[in-house]
């Protein structure tokens, strides 16, 4: 189960409308080994693509040398798919290299730039598969 | 040549989960034969068809070897060479 702050919810199917029709992509910290999000970070589409996305591997290396100074990990990993369900693509299944994370998808199929709801679902992705859990907003 | 690679939580199955391990080489290339003498396994890892795999990046003082000389990157007594894996999806 993924527990995630309202606040960080918000602000993650924010930056998906933002970003809509591209992809966008980010993470959240938190404490290593509480399983707890506490600090998301907003990162570039290096792709810049409706259908894939890539962290830009300078940010990539700040991001983890900011986390590895305060002992954080990635709790969550997240992106957005612009045409399709909030569901790991084939691709996104093969990528996905961070045992520990939470992979969360976010949709904005429906809605696009516009307000209204999203479709916001969290994975586990071990060894090529996919376990859906649930999220509780806190 | 003595340096330090930082190994990813994905790979750490191979170093016996130890975050950072020494290893010696005159290039990256001779860096990652030296890890995987002492870590088998982890070069096929990190290295497809004698390339640096796509979805692998491999800093070496905080640059990007793609920007400097790829696997032929130079490496000298000190460095400090980080292994991530690409976040990337679809």
């Amino acid at each position: 189960m993924l527990t995630l702050p309202a606040e960080i919810r918000d602000a993650i199917v924010a930056h998906a409308k933002r970003d809509h029709p591209d992809e966008a992509c980010g993470v959240v910290a938190g404490p290593e080994g509480s399983d707890t999000p506490t600090r998301h970070i907003e990162m570039i589409n290096a792709a810049g693509s409706p259908t894939f996305y890539e962290f830009d591997s300078g940010e990539l290396l700040d991001l983890y040398k900011q986390m590895w100074d305060n002992d954080e990990e990635p709790i969550v990993i997240y992106h957005s798919h612009t045409a399709t369900e909030a569901y790991p693509s084939r691709t996104d299944i093969g990528l996905a290299n961070e045992p520990g994370a939470h992979y969360v998808l976010v949709s904005t199929r429906e809605v696009g730039n516009s307000p209204g709801p999203v479709e916001l679902r969290s994975y586990r992705i071990l060894d090529g598969e996919v376990t859906e859990e649930p999220i509780t907003i806190s | 040549m003595s340096v330090e690679v930082k190994i990813p939580t994905i790979l750490r199955t191979y170093t016996g989960g130890e975050k950072a391990v020494g290893a010696e080489g005159a290039t990256l290339s001779a860096v990652i034969d030296n890890l995987e003498a002492n870590h088998p396994g982890i070069k096929e890892r990190l290295i497809d068809g004698g390339e640096l795999r796509r979805f692998v990046n491999v800093y070496v003082n905080d640059e990007d070897v793609r920007f400097l000389g790829s696997l032929e990157t130079t490496v000298a007594d000190g460095d400090q060479i980080v292994i991530l894996p690409a976040v990337a999806g679809g």
